[in-house]
């Protein structure tokens, strides 16, 4: 992608790349570990003017520039890197919204290290330039400047459009479709708004209010919410088709669907699946005694957590924050295949969280009362890479031993939800039940119904979600316009 | 939010709300359920549907106040509203001509069977409906019960009205006396829906069960609510609430519906020591709108 400089000579970084270079990465502002892994406030503080600054004047400006190539969505990052060294803050804003409809949430939680980050030239010798937490001062910037440019919508078309599912990808799809001038009507199951956004990923990553800000914005452009409808139980897609007149759906359900381990003793009470502990602890507040969902006291308790993701870490972090006496991470490989981003890793390791690597429960023991009090676990080795490109984890015979717990949180995926596709014969769907959808239109099978983010390719990322409720926008406006299918 | 057209109570500590809720109203089936919250502070709590009324938007629950949720959702009355209600939920209940039906339930159980005891008699069953409570006072819906059914037996603990002794008591009855059973249906608490269940399955009679598993969000997306039949997990809330009687392994439902016990004592507590001050504190609440915590 080549780009002309948006801006005058004048602004641009007179620094030789070779003093550029020398330039040390600017470190993230955190709340010290000691006081953090006591309570939910947001670990990371964000950075001040003059370290943004000084963090975009690293990049030496590549002709064609790796973190654009590697950022899924194209977002035009060397423009805007540019424009924060200039001090353009609201105009480096302006242009990541061009391409990214939720940048002070991807900016808290895209892997960038595999990303932008992971493609920046500065990282083979040194550390790349810190594109997410760029990205998080310019519109944390635009945010608290209260200088949001809502974008006109276009005339209204009197075509309408409903969304079912309110989490990154419906969200925003809604934003894009209300702005050609369709009338969108966002449906969601829960009593909340922003799918895993609120129900899994826990405050001290992603305060809620700021999901709450992208939805008001959203509000105020015009796009319509109904909470508590269950899409497929409490009305149909046909029946918001035909009845409720919509001419087109999109399906953003997501990939909520708990995983178990399916090994013996999951029953014994103390055993959860990773959603269920971080739905009761976000979506219900539990860690807050006002609150009436059970409060997961933790003290004096030894929690475990199953799995090596986002969602484990986020679990084993909070179960950390309800005052866990320990609280263990147990994962079947090395720390090298850990799916979670390498930020959350390494904040756990200084919140105290403990490592057991290389190991896999294979049986949950528990007391007479049906109380969990430990899991059978083996060691385990690693072989050749399987279809994933990741070492298989094969038993280490004889090397069985029990470590304690009285909670034990299981966070080794999830799969598709499934109420639509039980309740629409005519969507087709994959052997594991996510909605087949083309890639480049993300239509499904049945005419005038689109689906795309978790619910189509599996749990993934916000930044590929988002980015398919984008392509499904230009894609439906595409199909409004020309009626054809 | 939803509006509470009518509320009035029906036994000892059971009310009967009538609510506006126009989606559940027009897509509710006998044998699922609604998930409501009170306040934004409030947990989920799952309750069945009693009856719907599509014309008029309105779908009709039977709530027995035992812990914290359900107790402040009884102060309500006729005007107030609920924050929250999702629903239809669950599977319904696989309706069928059986030929003799027997239905068994305690208190407010009777309001839950009762949906799923009509569309049976609609299917042409002969229903024989066994309505089991504590004492006089619990016994609800006694009209509408026999409405219901063919045959209509009442049971209190203390023999205070009807034939005194539990429902199993009157199922066995009717299985010494050699009758014909091709169906039942139970539901109730676990020690009675696992009596049944014990009576049953040796006799091959097809039974179904409704479990009061605890439940999150009602989707399928926590897990909360998974229940043992034989070795295999099961999701009351997507895959019931209504299972196969000989399948379900009762010790472990009970085992996990006892998990909070001491926490819903303590919430319990603290709620009726200050009752009428949560109460006006709900109803402010409400009466400021939705207002959603960050
Ligand atoms: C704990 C956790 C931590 C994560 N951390 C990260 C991270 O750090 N970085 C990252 O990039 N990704 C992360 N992810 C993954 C990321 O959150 C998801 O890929 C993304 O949210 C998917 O977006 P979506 O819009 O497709 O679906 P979702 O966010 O799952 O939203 C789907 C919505 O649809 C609703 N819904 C479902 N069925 C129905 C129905 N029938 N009717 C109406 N509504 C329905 C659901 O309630 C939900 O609100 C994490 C995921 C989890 C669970
Ligand atoms: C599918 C389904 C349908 C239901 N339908 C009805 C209904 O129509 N009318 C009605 O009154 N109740 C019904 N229940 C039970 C109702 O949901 C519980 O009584 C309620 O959640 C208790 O909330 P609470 O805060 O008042 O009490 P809590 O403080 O949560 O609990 C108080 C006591 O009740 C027990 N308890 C908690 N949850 C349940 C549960 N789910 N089932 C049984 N006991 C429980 C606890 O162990 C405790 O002893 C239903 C439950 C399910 C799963
Ligand atoms: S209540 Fe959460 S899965 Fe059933």
């Amino acid at each position: 992608m080549s780009e002309k400089s948006p801006l005058p000579r004048s602004a641009m970084n007179v620094l030789p790349l070779k003093e550029r270079m020398k330039i040390l990465r600017r470190h993230m502002p955190e709340l010290d570990p000691l006081v953090r892994s006591r309570n939910f406030a947001e670990v990371n503080l964000g950075l001040n003017v003059l370290d943004a600054v000084t963090e975009a004047s690293r990049c030496i400006e590549c002709a064609k520039p790796g973190c654009v190539v590697d950022c899924p969505v194209g977002v035009q990052i060397k423009t805007i890197v540019a424009l924060i060294h200039a001090g353009d803050y609201l105009a480096a804003a302006a242009k990541l919204r061009e391409d990214n409809a939720l940048p002070a949430i991807t900016g808290r939680v895209c892997p960038q290290e595999n990303q932008c980050e992971g493609g920046c030239i500065l990282g083979k010798k040194g550390a790349p330039v810190a594109i997410g937490n760029l990205e998080r001062f310019v519109a944390d910037f635009e945010r608290e400047s209260g200088q949001l440019g809502l974008p006109a919508n276009a005339p209204k078309t009197g075509k309408s459009v409903a969304i079912v599912g309110s989490g990154p990808a419906g969200l925003s799809a809604a934003g894009d479709l209300v702005q050609k001038g369709h009338r969108v009507r966002v449906f969601e199951a829960l009593h909340e708004l922003g799918g895993v956004l609120v129900y899994g990923i826990p405050e001290f990553r992603l305060p809620k209010s700021i999901v709450k800000g992208e939805v008001d914005n959203l509000r105020r452009m015009g796009v319509e919410f109904e909470t508590n409808v269950v899409v497929g139980k409490s009305v149909t897609l046909d029946e918001l088709m035909q009845e409720e007149h919509y001419d087109a759906v999109f399906v953003a359900t997501g990939a909520g669907l708990p995983v178990f381990l399916n090994v013996p003793g999951e029953h014994f009470n103390g055993v959860y699946s990773a959603n269920e502990f971080l739905t009761r602890v976000n979506l219900m507040r539990a860690y807050n005694s006002e609150f009436d969902e059970p409060v997961y006291d933790c003290r004096d308790k030894d929690v475990i957590v199953v799995g090596g993701g986002n969602t484990a870490m986020d679990a084993v972090r909070t179960a950390r924050r309800l005052g866990a006496r320990t609280a263990t991470l147990v994962y079947r490989r090395s720390e090298a295949e850990m799916p979670a981003r390498k930020e959350e890793v390494k904040h756990a390791r200084e919140e105290g969280i403990e490592f057991h690597l290389l190991t896999n429960p294979v049986e949950f023991l528990g007391d007479e009362k049906g109380w969990l009090t430990g899991a059978r676990c083996v060691r385990m080795d690693l072989s050749e890479p399987d279809e994933s490109g990741r070492r298989r984890p094969v038993e280490i015979k004889g090397s069985e031993f029990v470590l304690p717990a009285n909670v034990a949180i299981i966070g080794v995926g999830t799969t598709a939800n499934p109420l639509i596709q039980s309740t629409t014969p005519d969507l087709a769907t994959n052997k594991w039940n996510y909605i087949v959808a083309d890639e480049k239109t993300l239509r499904t099978s049945k005419p005038g119904v689109f689906a795309g983010g978790d619910i189509v390719t599996g749990g993934a990322t916000v930044i590929l979600a988002m980015g398919a409720g984008r392509k499904a926008a230009a894609s439906i406006h595409e199909y409004l316009t020309s009626g054809e299918w | 939010m939803y509006k509470i057209v009518d509320a009035r109570g029906v036994g000892l500590n059971i009310k009967q709300f009538v609510i506006e809720a126009p989606r559940i109203a027009r897509k509710h089936k006998p044998g699922q359920f609604i998930i409501l919250r009170l306040h934004d502070k409030g947990e989920r709590i799952p309750l069945t549907i009693k009856s719907s009324d599509p014309v008029a938007g309105t779908v009709t629950i039977v709530v027995q106040a035992i812990g914290k949720t359900t107790s402040l959702l009884n102060c309500l009355e006729t005007g107030d509203s609920i924050l929250d209600i999702v629903g239809p939920l669950g599977k319904p209940s696989e309706i069928e001509n059986y030929g003799t039906v027997v239905v068994l339930a305690g208190s407010v159980g009777t309001a839950m069977a009762l949906p799923t005891a009509y569309a049976l008699k609609q299917a042409g069953n002969h229903i024989v409906f066994i309505e089991g409570a504590r004492s006089a006072e619990m016994v609800v819906f006694e009209d509408e019960v026999r409405a219901a059914s063919s045959e209509t037996f009442i049971m209190t603990d203390d023999g205070s009205y009807g034939e005194l002794g539990l429902v199993t008591k009157k199922l066995d009855e009717l299985i010494q006396s050699g009758r014909k059973i091709d169906f039942v249906l139970a539901v109730g608490p676990v020690p009675m829906m696992r009596a049944v269940a014990r009576m049953t399955t040796p006799l091959g009679i097809k039974t179904m069960v409704s479990l009061n598993s605890i439940m999150v969000d009602g989707t399928g997306m926590c897990g909360g609510c998974r229940v043992l039949l034989g070795k295999q997990s099961k999701f009351a809330c997507v895959d019931g609430p209504e299972f196969d009687a000989s399948m379900v392994n009762f010790e472990v439902l009970m085992q996990r519906n006892t998990m909070y016990r001491e926490k819903e004592c303590a919430s319990l507590k603290q709620f009726q020591e200050n009752m009428e001050e949560q109460l006006a504190e709900l109803r402010a609440e409400l009466a400021a709108g939705e207002k959603h915590y960050v």
